[in-house]
C-alpha cells in the first residue's frame, strides 16, 4: 500500500487548492468529494486558455475564433461519447448539470411517453434530483414513484427490485451509486430486469462516473446523467446520454437559438440531436475543461490505481472509523465507493461538522438531498465523509482523532467546568 | 482544544445541552406547535399555558443540534412565569444579539436574563448556526400567535 500512498501525495501537488491551510491555521483536509471534487491543474488552465485564446460563440461564426471553439467543443463531446462507451458522440447532450439532465428527460417522456397511472421504479436511496423531476411531472399527469428499499446492511435489494416491476412499471430510474451510503447498484442487471420488462431505464452515474469506469453500452441503459463538477470538471457542465432513438423521440427540453433549423412567426422546425436539446449558448469553456478533466483522469491517474487505491482507502475508513465510540456506519454492503455516511450517538450531525470544521475538516453534514433515504434509515441526518484518489490514509486518522475529540467534548460533564 | 469552539460551545450551551430543562411535553397546553429547520434537521415541538398574559408553563422536546437545544433549554427558564410583553423583549433582544455587531446592552431586561442570552453572542462567528439557536425562538412567537385553544380568561 505504501507505493499507492505515495503516488496520492503525488498527484496531490496536482490540485493546487489543496496545499492551502484552513482559516484556522490548520492544514485542509478536504473530505466532501461527493458534494464536489476539486479540479487539477490542466482543468483550471483549460478554462483560463479558452478564455484566454479561444473564447467564442460556436455553430454560428465564419470566423477563426468561432470555428476554433465549436472545434473544440464538439471535440469535447467526442471525447466524453467515447469516455462512457455510447455509440455515436449524438448521443451526448450536454446540460447544466444531472440534474437539468434529468429534468430534460423527465419532461421529453411526459410529453410522448408517459400515461396516466403509470409508474416509476426507484431505490429508496435516490438524490432529490432523480425523484423531484417526477414530481413536477406527476402535477400534470398522475405518476407514482415505487421506492424499492436496500438490504440491512444498505445493500441493493434484487428481490424487493423484481417484486416492485409490474404491469403499471413505465420506467426504471434509478442511481448507480448513492450519494449518501455510497453503495452501488448493479446496473447491468437492473437493465437486463427492465429490458425484461419492457421499460427504459435511466441511471443517475453522478457518483459511479468518478470512482470507476463506464460503458453505457455495457449497462444496456437508455438514459444517464452526471455532473462534471464532481469528475474533477468545472460546475455548470453535466452530460445527458441518450440512448437512440430517444433523442429523436424526446421532444426538445427549451427553445431558442441554436437548436433549430428555421423559424418563423408561427412554426419553427428543430435541428436534429444534439443541438436539438442545447438550446442557446451552452457552457462552452465548461464541456471543454470537462473533455480535460477526462484526459487528466485516464492518463495521469489511471482507473486501475484510482479503483485499487479507493478500495483500500474505503477499508481503512471503515476500521478507522468503528473505532469512534457510539458511531454508527450505514451502508456497509459491498461494493461500495469511497463514501461512508455515519452518526455518532448522542452528537447531532450538525455540531460535529462545525467540530470537524474547526480542526480543517471537510464533511457534509445534513441530509444530503435524499430526505427520503434519511426517513428510511430512521435519522434527521448523518455525517458523510466522501473521498477521492487524493486522500490520504493520514487524513482519515485526523478525522477518526477529531471524532474522538468530539465525542469527548460534546459528553459534558461537571469536571469540564 | 481549538479557542473558536469554546467560544462557541460555552460550557453553559453544552451543560443545557446534555441536561435540558422543562424538556417533554406539558399536560393541558393552551399552545403548542413544531419548529423545523429543514436546513440541518433541526426539529423541536413546544408546549405551553398562557394564563393572565403569563406563560404560566413550557417544555419542549424534540431532536437538535446542541445549540438549538441549549438555546430552546434557556429560553424556556427565561420564559417560563415570564408575562407575554416580556417575552416580546427577549425575542427582539435575542434577534438583535445574533444579527447585529457589538450588542452590549439590551433593554429592559433583568441582568441575569441578559447574561445568559448573551452566550449565544458568538454564534454571529459561525453564520451557519445562527438559525439553529434562533429556532426555538420563532417557534414561539409563531406557536403563541396560534393558540390552539382560546386562552382563559379570568375576567
Amino acid at each position: 500500500m505504501d507505493s499507492f500512498v505515495i503516488d496520492a501525495r503525488r498527484l496531490r501537488a496536482d490540485f493546487p487548492i489543496l496545499s492551502q491551510k484552513h482559516l484556522t491555521g490548520n492544514r485542509l483536509i478536504y473530505l466532501d468529494n461527493a458534494a464536489t471534487a476539486q479540479k487539477p491543474s490542466r482543468v483550471i488552465q483549460s478554462l483560463l486558455n479558452f478564455f484566454h485564446l479561444k473564447n467564442a460563440n460556436i455553430h454560428r461564426g465564419v470566423h477563426w475564433l468561432s470555428q476554433e471553439a465549436t472545434r473544440l467543443y464538439e471535440g469535447a463531446r467526442a471525447e466524453v461519447a467515447r469516455f462512457i462507451g455510447a455509440a455515436s458522440e449524438r448521443e451526448v447532450i450536454f446540460v447544466r448539470g444531472a440534474t437539468e439532465g434529468i429534468n430534460l428527460i423527465a419532461q421529453g417522456l411526459r410529453r410522448v411517453y408517459f400515461q396516466p397511472g403509470d409508474e416509476i421504479v426507484v431505490t429508496v436511496a435516490e438524490h432529490h434530483a432523480n425523484i423531484v423531476p417526477w414530481h413536477l411531472v406527476a402535477q400534470e399527469l398522475p405518476l407514482s414513484l415505487k421506492p424499492v428499499p436496500l438490504t440491512c446492511e444498505g445493500g441493493f435489494d434484487q428481490e424487493a427490485f423484481k417484486q416492485a416491476l409490474s404491469s403499471r412499471t413505465r420506467l426504471v430510474a434509478v442511481t448507480a451509486m448513492s450519494n449518501v451510503l455510497g453503495i452501488e447498484v448493479p446496473v447491468k442487471e437492473v437493465a437486463d430486469l427492465a429490458r425484461r420488462a419492457g421499460v427504459p431505464i435511466l441511471v443517475d452515474a453522478c457518483q459511479a462516473v468518478v470512482h470507476h469506469p463506464l460503458n453505457v453500452q455495457e449497462w444496456g441503459v437508455d438514459f444517464v446523467v452526471f455532473s462534471g463538477h464532481k469528475l474533477y470538471g468545472p460546475t455548470g457542465i453535466g452530460v445527458v446520454y441518450l440512448r437512440h432513438p430517444w433523442g429523436e423521440k424526446l421532444p426538445p427540453y427549451q427553445g431558442g437559438g441554436d437548436m433549430i433549423r428555421w423559424v418563423k412567426w408561427n412554426e419553427s422546425a428543430y435541428a436534429p440531436v444534439p443541438s436539438k436539446f442545447e438550446a442557446g449558448t451552452p457552457p462552452i469553456a465548461e464541456a471543454i475543461a470537462l473533455a480535460e478533466a477526462i484526459r487528466y483522469i485516464e492518463e495521469e491517474v489511471g482507473w486501475d490505481f484510482i479503483q485499487a487505491y479507493e478500495k483500500y482507502l474505503t477499508d481503512y475508513a471503515q476500521e478507522s472509523l468503528q473505532s469512534v465510540p457510539g458511531i454508527t456506519l450505514y451502508g456497509t454492503a459491498r461494493p461500495k465507493g469511497a463514501i461512508w455516511s455515519f452518526s455518532i450517538e448522542g452528537i447531532h450531525p450538525h455540531d460535529i461538522g462545525t467540530f470537524l470544521d474547526q480542526m480543517g475538516i471537510a464533511v457534509r453534514v445534513g441530509h444530503h438531498c435524499a430526505q427520503p433515504l434519511m426517513e428510511w434509515l430512521g435519522v434527521p441526518a448523518t455525517i458523510r465523509a466522501s473521498l477521492a484518489f487524493y486522500n490520504l490514509p493520514e487524513e482519515i486518522d485526523a478525522l477518526a482523532a477529531s471524532l474522538k475529540e468530539a465525542v469527548r467534548f460534546f459528553s459534558f460533564t461537571a469536571s469540564q467546568s | 482544544m481549538n479557542a473558536e469552539l469554546q467560544r462557541l460551545y460555552q460550557d453553559l450551551i453544552l451543560e443545557h445541552n446534555r441536561y435540558p430543562r422543562n424538556y417533554g411535553r406539558i399536560e393541558n397546553p393552551t399552545h403548542e406547535g413544531e419548529g423545523h429547520n429543514p436546513l440541518c434537521g433541526d426539529r423541536i415541538f413546544i408546549t405551553l399555558r398562557v394564563q393572565e398574559s403569563r406563560i404560566q408553563d413550557i417544555k419542549f422536546e424534540g431532536e437538535s443540534c446542541a445549540i438549538c437545544k441549549a438555546s430552546s433549554s434557556i429560553m424556556t427558564t427565561l420564559v417560563k412565569g415570564a408575562p407575554l410583553e416580556e417575552v416580546d423583549k427577549l425575542f427582539l433582544a435575542f434577534h438583535e444579539l445574533l444579527t447585529q455587531e457589538a450588542v452590549c446592552h439590551i433593554h429592559g431586561l433583568p441582568a441575569a436574563s441578559q447574561e445568559k442570552l448573551r452566550i449565544f453572542a458568538t454564534v454571529r462567528h459561525f453564520p451557519i448556526r445562527v438559525k439553529c439557536a434562533t429556532l426555538p425562538w420563532h417557534t414561539l412567537k409563531a406557536v403563541l400567535n396560534d393558540p390552539i385553544r382560546k386562552v382563559v380568561s379570568t375576567e
